[in-house]
């Protein structure tokens, strides 16, 4: 669930003439808006300069795109809806990648580009982008304002599109000539959206469908997606798996919905999931999916995903519902009120016998690696985090190996805890990820657990983590390889390893440089009190672990199998 | 299969973009798009002919709802409703053949709007079974060039014309 105070008339609505710049500050803050990120040039001046006085906590980002991952995990971790100001063509440009990011996995963001004078709109102008085409496919909405009159109506609408119903990314275009001119107020701000209407309650004969399936049902699998996240429904799901005595499983971006350390988790399903998981899944008579969306590192081949059960999908977004996988019982609603009604439906029913086969093939298949290998397992690392943290930390990735592994590794337990790029899959998410978690959640301990191409990408922000005095870690797995892809230049592409290396600066060296703390290792024992001394630093800190380079991500199931034809299954039960 | 899909949408700059990118992104096909205004100067209407089976055309159908400006979605599949097609066809017809011509166009109630030394042009409505059969007894004497303007189509309320 998004919190959006609901708008309070801005303060001269009705009253004097206002600036196009003021205007928008004026919503911002009428939506209780308190952080904004963004990055100036000529088309945002008038607006920046009104910013300048507003009590807003400003955020400048080396890079647009960091800074649109920043508002992005300020939105994840805090609850808010983010918001970042970009000035026109390349600013705007350079948020494309962030606003992919948040539109695949519904995170809301209200994204404000600043557009060259409309008398110059059209005609190749400096620093003219075509915004709203360019961002059309990647905002759940956009548009430009093309009079000054629509301005306050249009945000009011984009705060309100970007965190109800499935939340994502809205853009508004504002030409800089409207931030200059100047409009009197008329009144209270009225948003009308004939075409936009957000399910809740979910239809009463399918839940009580969903609800006699359950009773019934002697082998059930809950799913969980990050819609439970965003419903803020991880209470009511724990409180119907507890009275219907449902094992959980849940996606990538579902993680901490339910406490991993239960034995009624399953854990994560999938491509690189648990074993567990996929074997309950491909075992059970009867699937009930809340806010996930059946994407395909989840279900494998979808010809033989789950074909011994009936599929329950509870989500609020239509559109999800019978697009890869066929539902069974479809359900439209809130997830939060779907789960609530759903558990006052259901019955206790005991399943000794499934839980037992859950067990066992826990027993068989635990999550491992080679524990008394000489070498420094990235795995470790992680391990040695989660201990070392009390599981208690807030987790950002980048994308790959390292961001699987924190999924197997780190047993997450309480919802927002793991900040990850699911959808897109965005190499360079970590570290942004961190600082606009950090900011969300100043009391936190947020570390940006990443792979060293990742790093790469977006490494430049350590400098604004510095600059605005943000304790964020970064934990290095250092492999010297586009590790995912090294591992499927292995397995799929006869070891032919194609432009997945690259040389690596020294991150230790390049911490200090911009003012954060920096160590390396290089050995399993310099790993515990290296991130001891991590824990301790008052300031951003960057460990490089130089791990095993040829390590991969076990165990698999290749693009296109069945779920449960997962490889490397014998280097788990070789693990024990 | 051929389904006719009506979309209510706010009148307002980007929306044709958006309905036609989301058609490209997602790999459907259209077979013919028109849109025009309708009695509420705020709404347009867009009627869609699209190919493909009921789960690709459910996908269409939610896709298109989940447009913000798209107020209202239907699909005509199934139901009783008037389609039309509008053409403006040029074919080659010397003046000598003019009078066996001019017979077709009265037996397809298309009327001629201009008439040149080689050719003339006809203005044919109906449903676009007739519109190709118009083509297809016109092919002989030559098609100089044709444009369509695509299915509109609305839901029947009684019985009438085809």
């Amino acid at each position: 669930m998004y919190t959006v105070s609901s708008p309070s008339a801005g303060p001269a609505a009705g009253s004097l003439p206002r600036t196009g710049a003021q205007i928008i500050v004026d919503a911002l803050l009428a939506h209780g808006v308190d952080t904004v990120f963004g990055y100036i040039g000529a088309s945002v001046l008038p607006l920046f300069d009104r910013l300048y006085d507003a009590p807003i906590r400003f955020v400048v980002p080396c890079h647009e795109q960091g800074g649109c991952h920043m508002a992005d995990a300020y939105a994840r971790a805090g609850g808010k809806v983010g918001v970042i100001i970009a000035t026109s063509g390349p600013g705007a440009c350079n948020l494309v990648t962030g606003l992919a990011t948040a539109m695949m996995d519904s995170i809301p963001l209200v994204a404000i580009t600043g557009q060259v004078r409309t008398d110059l709109v059209g005609q190749d102008a400096f620093q003219e982008a075509p915004t709203t085409g360019i961002t059309r496919a990647v905002t759940k909405h956009n548009s430009i304002v093309t009079d000054i009159k629509d301005l306050g109506r249009t945000i009011y609408e984009a705060f309100h599109i970007a965190s109800t119903g499935r939340p994502g990314p809205v853009l508004i275009d504002v030409p800089a000539d409207l931030e200059f001119q100047k409009c009197g107020g008329n009144g209270a701000i009225r948003v009308h959206l004939p075409g936009y209407k957000v399910p809740r309650n979910g239809h009463a004969k399918q839940i009580e469908e969903a609800a006699q399936a359950i009773n019934r049902s002697e082998r059930p699998v809950l799913l969980a997606g990050g819609g439970v996240i965003t419903a803020g429904a991880s209470q009511e799901l724990r409180e119907l798996a507890a009275k219907a005595n449902l094992p959980v499983a849940m996606t990538l971006m579902g993680l901490g919905s339910f406490d991993q350390r239960r034995p009624e988790s399953l854990d994560m399903p999938g491509m690189h999931g648990a074993p567990y998981a996929n074997f309950a899944i491909q075992e059970s008579d009867l699937l009930i999916a809340v806010g996930a969306r059946f994407d395909d590192r989840v279900t494998g081949k979808v010809d033989t995903f789950a074909t011994k059960a009936k599929i329950a999908h509870i989500d609020i977004d239509p559109s999800n519902i019978s697009k890869t996988v066929r539902a069974d019982i479809p359900i439209v609603g809130d997830a939060r009120v779907v789960l609530a009604a759903l558990a006052g439906c259901v019955e206790y029913r005991d399943r000794t016998q499934w839980f037992a086969q859950i067990a066992e093939w826990k027993r068989l298949y635990p999550v491992g690696y080679d524990r008394k290998a000489a070498g420094l397992k990235p795995q470790y690392v992680i391990e040695e985090l989660y201990r070392r943290t009390d599981g208690n930390a807030v987790i950002t990735t980048g994308v790959g190996q390292h961001q699987v592994w924190s999924g197997q590794f780190y047993k997450f337990r309480q919802p927002r805890q793991l900040i990850t790029s699911g959808g897109l899959g965005t190499m360079g998410f970590g570290l942004p990820a961190a600082i606009g978690a950090q900011i969300a959640r100043p009391e936190a301990l947020v570390i940006d657990i990443d792979g060293d191409h990742s790093f790469n990408m977006t490494m430049a922000e350590l400098s604004t983590a510095v600059q605005n005095e943000l304790p964020v870690k970064v934990c290095i797995l250092n492999n010297g390889y586009m590790g995912m892809v090294r591992q499927w230049q292995e397995l799929f592409y006869r070891k032919r390893y194609a432009y997945s290396h690259l040389r690596n600066p020294d991150y230790a060296e390049f911490a200090r440089a911009v003012g954060a703390a920096g160590l390396t290792v290089r050995s399993r024992d310099e790993v515990g009190p290296a991130l001891e001394q991590m824990l301790r630093a008052d300031k951003p800190c960057v460990v490089d672990f130089h791990v095993d380079a040829t390590e991969n991500v076990v165990p698999m199931v290749p693009a296109g199998k069945s779920l449960d034809e997962m490889e490397g299954l014998d280097v788990l039960q070789n693990a024990m | 299969m051929k389904h006719i899909i009506s979309a209510l949408v706010e009148n307002k700059p980007g929306v044709l973009a958006h309905v036609a990118g989301m058609f490209a992104a997602r790999g459907f096909n259209i077979d013919s798009l028109v849109v025009g205004r309708t009695e509420d100067p705020d709404l347009s209407r867009m009627t869609i002919v699209v190919i493909g089976d009921d789960r690709i055309v459910e996908q269409v159908r939610k896709q298109l709802a989940r447009i913000v400006p798209v107020v209202k979605v239907q699909d005509f599949v199934g139901k009783p409703v008037v389609m039309r097609d509008l053409m403006l066809v040029s074919i080659a017809v010397l003046p000598e053949k003019r009078p066996e011509v001019f017979t077709l166009i009265e037996m397809f109630r298309g009327h001629v709007v201009d008439i040149g030394q080689k050719t003339i042009m006809v203005e044919v409505s109906g449903p676009e079974t007739k519109i190709e059969a118009f083509i297809d007894v016109c092919r002989p004497y030559g098609i100089k060039s044709v444009a369509r303007t695509g299915t509109i189509a609305m839901p029947r309320q009684g019985t009438g014309e085809d």
